[in-house]
């Protein structure tokens, strides 16, 4: 650790991003008014929101200035069942596989490494950069996608922007940014057995609301954030959306080194031992402040559940849902069938998805499996497992996990952003109540009229053997129940 | 931005807080690979069946895109994904501008760069105005202000940056562009 600098130069960890990343500073001054020039050291690219930006460089005759520090993969459009015996994939529409194709001709065309059908790294685009350890301490990253903010749980400064953006960083690997206010999230103590993460950051979304974080970059911190390892620090930043941040980042400490020594495009050798030693210094130094400050006591988040339209509609699954007469909770209720003031638990799941670059790693899996280990899926209900990436899917068949999912009942199925979006045909069948590990809730979001409950794998896969929303705690293991209920 | 000017119209209201991307544009039509031509799928979950049929009633029954420049929207619009279809779709389906007490960052980013209009108002302004649906409405965009009968002139804050790219005839990346010196600079610095 440095020694403490004055009051004056104490910096926010997003300060130090910033700062060290600033080609030319805002110029309020100089008369033309611009934006701060901001150099993006990691640019994600995927089909989706990528082809318009590549025809907009080739129109003007412009190459991918610096290919090597992007990084593309496939993920949005992709079927998620395997391909046939002649080694074709069945795509939802021509278009999609069209989308598909432009994006191996764009990317061959301008140098960028694609890990396309036959990378052994291929999955959802957050997933699979840090797995490489693409994603590391310190960088700037964006990507076509809001959930870029994932990468921040390695202390980057991570956002996503738009296709004309995705333009601007292919172009000149830089994008004109304002800069943005802080909010430092802080959370204190230690998690009740069967809270995870993901209850953490629905909890916390449903305390400041789904605008609460809007022209912010959240720091989580506290106690509770240090305990937790890096694949829960992903879910935790990566709804930072969800309540309007653009991004949302935790500082790296040795959980974050012990995770990315080794992988595939991290930092070896020396070069190691000198990235580490900056990587310490990315803190927010003692005495800096955060434009808005908020306090969570951990103690206090049950396994939590959305009950109605955005990911804000948030409720401990022991509680009942809402029943106030705004025009929006009873818009919400009419959508999502339930009776306002009616307990969420117990009611019917049609369907249940585990996945999405939120919740589909590989502490997902065996948090899903120590629930469906030597249990069924309920009668009537169809569970979907999607692990987030080609090597996670290894990983977990390496353990044997998917064998207890497959001999639960459950589909195994290929990686890929499958039914948190929906666009490659995984979706549900319209009514369908939806038990849900990804981040959004919307209307339609997961198939027209399909009613969605965003909720922890723990609490996905206490639903999928319940066949109703169950609290999880009812299926733990009896020591870590009763240590629950001694507190209770 | 494009929609450089003064224009007159009449606001169209939809009267309903945090309107997300999936509900503007939903993800079943993401997969073009161009910007045109999405204004005939914009709000298409509220406007028809699932078998492609209007619906008979849905929030924009009476929207017409020969009268209703101007949408008039809840707080926090926009909010969701960073899809640029958005925008795209509404600039499609004859949008040029909308007017909300607050909205999503990536939105506002991703419209101000394809030349719709977001105008942020104070709350009392966002209700006056959804209290009093279909209003004409004058915008003028280098003043950065709008006129409605009965309410007045509303100034609303704009980024004076796309106005200075205007100026010059030319847009962001050519702005960039312009700076590469100074991002070659950068790329000598090493972090560690």
């Amino acid at each position: 650790m440095s020694q403490t600098p004055p009051t004056t130069q104490r910096t926010t960890l997003f300060e130090k991003i910033w700062h060290s990343h600033l080609v030319r500073d805002e110029s309020l001054a100089s008369g033309d008014g611009a934006p701060a020039i901001l150099y993006i050291d990691l640019h994600l690219v995927h089909e989706v929101t990528s082809p318009q930006a590549f025809t907009e460089l080739k129109q003007r005759g412009l190459k991918v200035r610096r290919p090597d520090l992007c990084l593309a993969t496939i993920d949005h459009s992709t079927p998620t069942t395997p391909a046939d015996a002649n080694g074709e994939y069945h795509y939802i529409t021509e278009q999609a596989k069209e989308q598909v194709e432009t994006l191996y001709r764009n990317c061959a065309e301008q140098g960028l490494v694609l890990h396309g059908w036959d990378s052994p790294h291929r999955g959802i685009v957050h997933v699979m950069g840090p797995e490489m350890g693409a994603t590391q301490p310190g960088m700037t990253i964006v990507c076509g996608d809001s959930h870029t903010a994932t990468h921040g749980a390695f202390g980057a400064l991570a956002f996503g922007i738009g296709t004309t953006e995705v333009g601007h960083v292919l172009a000149t690997q830089c994008l004109l940014q304002r800069k943005p206010q802080t909010l430092g999230i802080k959370v204190e103590g230690e998690l009740n057995p069967g809270v995870t993460a993901k209850d953490v950051i629905l909890h916390i979304i449903g305390k400041i609301g789904v605008d609460g974080g809007t022209g912010c970059v959240i720091e989580y911190h506290g106690s509770t954030i240090r305990d937790m390892d890096m694949e829960s620090r992903m879910t935790l930043c990566n709804m930072s959306i969800e309540c309007g941040a653009r991004a949302g980042m935790v500082a790296p400490d040795q959980t974050t080194f012990d995770y990315l020594q080794g992988r595939t495009m991290a930092p070896a050798g020396d070069n190691w031992k000198k990235a580490v030693s900056y990587w310490r210094t990315l803190q927010t130094d003692e005495g800096a402040s955060f434009d808005t400050l908020v306090e969570v006591n951990a103690a206090e988040i049950e396994p939590s559940v959305t009950w109605g339209t955005n990911p804000g509609m948030v409720i401990g699954i022991r509680d009942r849902v809402p029943n106030d007469a705004s025009a929006g909770t009873q818009e919400a209720l009419q959508y999502m069938q339930l009776q306002g003031g009616s307990e969420i638990s117990g009611q019917p799941v049609n369907m249940v998805f585990i996945g999405s670059c939120t919740n589909s790693r590989i502490s997902d899996l065996r948090s899903a499996a120590s629930i469906f280990a030597g249990r069924k899926v309920a009668a009537g209900t169809r569970v979907m497992i999607v692990a987030g990436s080609e090597a996670t899917k290894k990983q977990a068949e390496a353990e044997g996990l998917h064998r207890i999912f497959i001999d639960a009942g459950a589909e195994w199925r290929e990686p890929g952003c499958s039914m948190c979006i929906g666009m490659n045909g995984d979706i549900g069948q319209p009514g369908d109540l939806v038990v849900s590990t990804s981040n959004r809730n919307f209307k339609g979001r997961q198939g027209r009229d399909v009613r969605t409950i965003l909720a922890s794998p723990l609490t996905a896969a206490a639903c999928a053997v319940t066949g109703h929303i169950t609290d999880p705690r009812t299926l733990l293991p009896e020591s870590a129940h009763s240590t629950m209920e001694a507190r209770a | 931005m494009s929609t450089a000017g003064t224009f007159t119209t009449h606001t169209y209201n939809l009267p309903i807080e945090n309107i997300d991307t999936d509900q503007i544009i939903p993800a079943q039509f993401l997969t073009t690979t161009e910007r045109v031509g999405l204004g005939k799928f914009c709000f298409y979950n509220w406007r028809y069946q699932p078998n492609g049929t209007p619906k008979d009633e849905h929030p924009l029954k009476e929207f017409d895109r020969d009268q209703h420049s101007v949408i008039v929207a809840g707080t926090n619009f926009g909010c969701g994904s960073s899809r640029e279809h958005a925008p795209w779709a509404l600039l499609d389906m004859g949008v040029k501008a909308v007017i909300s007490s607050r909205f999503a960052d990536i939105f506002r980013n991703n419209s101000l760069k394809n030349g719709l209009l977001p105008i942020t108002v104070s709350d009392e302004v966002a209700d006056w105005l959804l209290q009093h649906p279909g209003v004409e409405i004058e915008v003028n965009i280098p003043a950065t202000k709008f006129s409605v009968a009965g309410l007045g002139e509303i100034e609303f804050p704009l980024d004076s940056f796309p106005a200075y790219c205007l100026s010059q005839g030319i847009d962001q990346l050519d702005f960039l562009l312009r700076h590469e010196k100074d991002i070659s600079a950068h790329e000598q610095r090493q972090p560690w």
